[in-house]
């Protein structure tokens, strides 16, 4: 008969537990040490703290919340010196794989299984990358298809050269800085398709990351088939009508050993699945109140978990929002999520938050549908207008952001005229 | 290569790895040469991963008696073999009166083959097995199941090799010659002599004839597309759901793997080509079109992967799809087993088609026992699958198992290290991925592919420009970006 040995998971209390240590969870926990809160947990998957910062290379990060241009490490390191300077506990190669609606979550790591129940649950996982497979491309499956991350990590983290002949498909951020990076460490970019008629990626990555070193863009156009049994030997493009249906006789075929995919990030919520999260299907994370509290009392979330951010810069600054909120939440000054409605509707794709619960001013997140000139976005409830911000120019690629201030308990309308 | 093998075995899919594993029963010198870096990399992987019932083979054939023979056994096999089977039934459903005289006929078909646990079901109780199936009647056959494809073939594979057989992986046969009683088979990496070989070339089994002087077998090929959907979409579907069979096509299938994955598929279509793997757009959306007419609880939001497999089937001059051929010709090619056409339902056949094989054998030669065969064969060890106080436990003994490399599927480290040094040794990305499920989920290796091909470079001690994602030849790198 074995013998019971000793229970082998540890427990363990703390007001806040913070799921990842990227921007959104340092932001998230030096906010929350600022505020009084000392019972804090940050666990990350990886070895060092960081999150996606840490493969992010180039420069540009930083320019609104630090006034200055710097590397992704750079940007991090930022805040990893605030963590470290108040000694805020934090364990890294410690993976989350479970959190409870009663906000037991359960992290895994070499030494033990360790079971924390958290007051507040902080979820700052990111993002990851939409797949080929998730786009269902047609064609083999050869080596040599890569989301831009997966080349980004190979070449920046990993030390290993992916690629030769490049297409690049779809004009993501991430994709167009890979476009010069791969150019920078000698591989041929032939070139970037995308399949609407408009970038998705910011215009100064279009300027400073093709234009610059030469690499086309083709708009509405994307890939149809993918070829070659062992590495891919090349791919067929198909220019694209208003639906983003192929046309047919416009294939034509380009030889390349890589193709590299930019085609949208998708929030990382299975864990906040599991915990009984909602997601809104727009955003692809959670409803959340203007607090960033979800539909799980206690549980809250930010960054790019919540919806996909196009700056840095954002991400910690929503963190920071958050941070104040978890605060209040864990001084008993904030129940429950709020109830009351924010509606968009076109060109307006979505908000974040996507509810509210009381008449205090916040800042409210957008993206359009499309591009825009010359336009106004406004909250009204009822007839009265709450937030109003006049722009020469609205992008998909840039997220808008809006203060609110609600005068009644009505819903609130959001719109682009 | 100076050794002599009692038994060749030409192909390491599902069948041959079934007659290697059957023939370690006995004392004799086996071989098993595989043209692919891994075994299953062909038909046997590339299906829809279901223990069938028997029902749909003509009565009296081969395809049926194994097929009901091999469902019956799955069972014991699956423990004896440690691979993942469920026996969680089937359901063919349909609409129109004739379509219900047709299900009739496959369950008379099916209780003449020997099957058992048919019955027709009526609306209420097949949304009762099945919620959200759409359908106004249903045939369900309780004793089908699912199994995991890969798993199965590299548990033979691997009880096989525990028992003394031998993998030669990347050895494709270019050429089979007499030598007095032996043969001489020639590959890309060397000769071996012989006293029997056996044809399990699966796709290339007509080649493979030919090479042994059994000429004229006419192999067509169907070809079968698939999307794989997400798992969280498995958890509301309990078994497979399929059309009404024609006597010809199984018909369109919502199925699951035992992963909880959902299968759309397959599109069986006849091609001249047995390699080419591609998906094609038109079937893609003849995939989502005629799947949602059964089973409409998914978006393309939900598409994780495509894939495609190819089925070599045995067909008569004008055309007629004939039965499975196992055959002896001791005239032409004495003590050379040929099998033809071994296609569907071949993974649910492959343990009885071995034992009939080697009942062949034995007709000619009398092997003796192997007394110190062991059936016993264990997998590795889930993470994903142990309690929380096996989980700390399993990190106690291992703390490789604490360190989590794949977030979507569970996987860690200590399951990648096995998979990498379990028996057939493992030597390219789809290696670890099939025995693992690492890179199977959502983000398809999106966080963990750079760690894996790092482990392998590790383990296996090659450059940067061997590593390989699964054919030979799909080489991942070019190179360093800077030499260390």
């Amino acid at each position: 008969m074995p013998v019971v040995k000793a229970p082998v998971t540890e427990k363990k209390k703390v007001d806040v537990l913070i799921v990842g240590g990227g921007p959104a969870g340092l932001a998230a926990a030096v906010r929350l040490y600022d505020k009084g809160i000392r019972s804090i947990l940050i666990a990350e998957r990886e070895a060092q703290l960081g999150g996606i910062l840490r493969q992010c290379i180039h420069d540009g990060f930083g320019l609104t919340r630090f006034g200055e241009s710097l590397s992704g490490p750079e940007y991090a390191a930022r805040f990893i010196d605030e963590v470290k300077q108040r000694n805020i506990p934090y364990i890294t190669m410690a993976a989350v794989t479970q959190i409870t609606p009663e906000k037991e979550v359960t992290i895994v790591t070499r030494e033990r299984l360790l079971i924390v129940e958290a007051g507040a649950v902080v979820l700052a996982m990111g993002c990851r990358e939409r797949t080929r497979g998730a786009l269902a491309i047609p064609g083999e499956r050869p080596a040599g298809v890569f989301t831009a991350g997966v080349a980004q990590a190979y070449i920046n983290l990993y030390n290993r050269m992916p690629a030769r002949e490049v297409i690049i498909l779809g004009s993501g951020d991430i994709g167009m800085i890979m476009a010069r990076r791969l150019t920078l460490e000698g591989a041929h970019v032939k070139a970037v398709f995308e399949v609407a008629p408009y970038p998705s990626g910011l215009p100064r990555n279009i300027q400073q990351c093709l234009n610059d070193y030469g690499i086309p863009l083709y708009l509405s156009h994307t890939v149809t088939q993918i070829h070659g049994e062992k590495r891919l030997e090349g791919v067929t493009v198909s220019e694209v009508d208003e639906h983003f249906t192929p046309i047919p006789g416009t294939e034509q075929y380009y030889e390349c050993d890589t193709l590299i995919l930019s085609v949208g990030l998708i929030p990382e919520n299975e864990l906040s699945l599991d915990a009984g999260v909602v997601l809104d299907p727009r955003t692809r994370g959670a409803v959340v109140d203007e607090h960033l509290m979800t539909g799980c009392d206690g549980i809250f979330a930010a960054g790019n978990v919540l919806h996909v951010h196009d700056l840095v810069d954002f991400v910690s600054m929503e963190a920071e929002r958050l941070a104040d909120a978890a605060a209040r939440y864990l001084e008993g000054s904030l129940k429950g999520r709020g109830q009351l409605e924010i509606v968009c509707s076109d060109p307006v794709h979505h908000t974040v938050p996507q509810l509210f619960g009381a008449e205090e001013p916040f800042e409210l997140s957008l993206r359009v549908k499309r591009p825009l000139e010359n336009v106004t976005v406004y909250a009204r409830q009822g007839e009265t207008i709450v937030g109003k911000k006049k722009m020469r120019r609205a992008l998909p690629a840039e997220m808008i952001t809006l203060q609110v201030k609600p005068v009644s308990r009505m819903k609130l309308e959001v719109s682009a005229e | 290569m100076n050794t002599k093998f009692d038994v060749l075995i030409i192909g390491g899919g599902v069948v041959g790895s079934a007659i290697a594993r059957e023939l370690s029963r006995y004392r004799l010198k086996i071989g098993v040469l595989e043209k692919n870096p891994d075994v299953c990399l062909e038909t046997s992987g590339r299906n829809t991963g279901v223990c069938h019932g028997g029902f749909a083979y003509d009565i009296g054939s081969l395809k049926a008696r194994f097929c009901v023979e091999g469902n019956r056994m799955m069972g014991d096999l699956a423990k004896e073999l440690d691979f993942p089977f469920e026996r969680c039934g089937k359901v063919l459903v349909g609409n129109t009166p004739e379509e219900y005289d047709r299900l009739l006929e496959v369950i008379a078909q099916g209780e003449a083959n020997g099957a058992s646990g048919m019955r027709m079901v009526d609306e209420e109780e097949l949304h009762r097995l099945v919620p959200g199936v759409v359908g106004k009647f249903a045939m369900f056959s309780e004793n089908s199941g699912i199994l995991d494809p890969f798993l199965m073939t590299i548990a033979l594979a691997e009880n096989a090799v525990h028992n003394g057989a031998a993998y030669f992986l990347e050895h494709e046969v270019t050429g089979i010659e007499r030598s007095g009683e032996d043969y001489l088979v020639t590959t890309a990496r060397g000769t071996f002599l012989t006293r029997w070989v056996i044809n399990s070339a699966g796709l290339n089994c007509g080649a493979v004839s030919d090479m042994l002087g059994l000429k004229g077998y006419r192999i067509v090929y169907s070809k079968d597309d698939y999307i794989i959907l997400d798992q969280r979409l498995g958890r509301d579907l309990p078994m497979p759901i399929y059309t009404v069979p024609s006597n010809t096509y199984m018909g369109i299938h919502v199925s699951l793997t035992t992963d909880g994955n959902v299968l759309l598929g397959p599109t069986a279509e006849d091609t001249d080509n047995n390699h080419w793997y591609g998906v094609e757009a038109k079937n893609l959306e003849y995939l989502e079109r005629e799947a949602k007419t059964i089973w409409p609880h998914f978006t393309r939001g939900d598409y994780i992967r495509t894939y495609s497999g190819i089925l070599p089937k045995w067909a008569d001059e004008d055309g007629k799809i004939q039965d499975y051929k196992i055959e002896i010709r001791d005239d032409i090619a004495p003590r050379a087993v040929n099998l033809v056409g071994i296609e569907s339902p071949g993974l649910t056949s492959a343990v009885p088609i071995a034992r009939y094989v080697i009942g062949l054998m034995q007709e000619r030669e009398k092997f003796e026992e192997n007394e110190r065969f062991d059936p016993i064969r264990r997998g590795i060890r889930r993470f994903a699958d142990m309690s929380a106080q096996e989980q700390a436990q399993a990190i106690r003994e291992d703390p490789d198992y604490g360190e989590l490399v794949c977030r979507c599927q569970k996987v860690t480290r200590a399951e990648l290290l096995q998979a990498v040094r379990s028996p057939l040794g493992v030597r390219t990305v789809t290696g670890v991925k099939y025995r693992t499920r690492a890179m199977m989920g959502r983000c398809q290796g999106g966080y963990c592919q750079m760690r894996i091909t790092r482990m392998l470079e590790e383990e296996l001690g090659i450059p940067v420009k061997e590593i390989t994602y699964a054919r030979e030849g799909s080489q991942l790198f070019f190179g360093k970006v800077r030499e260390d």
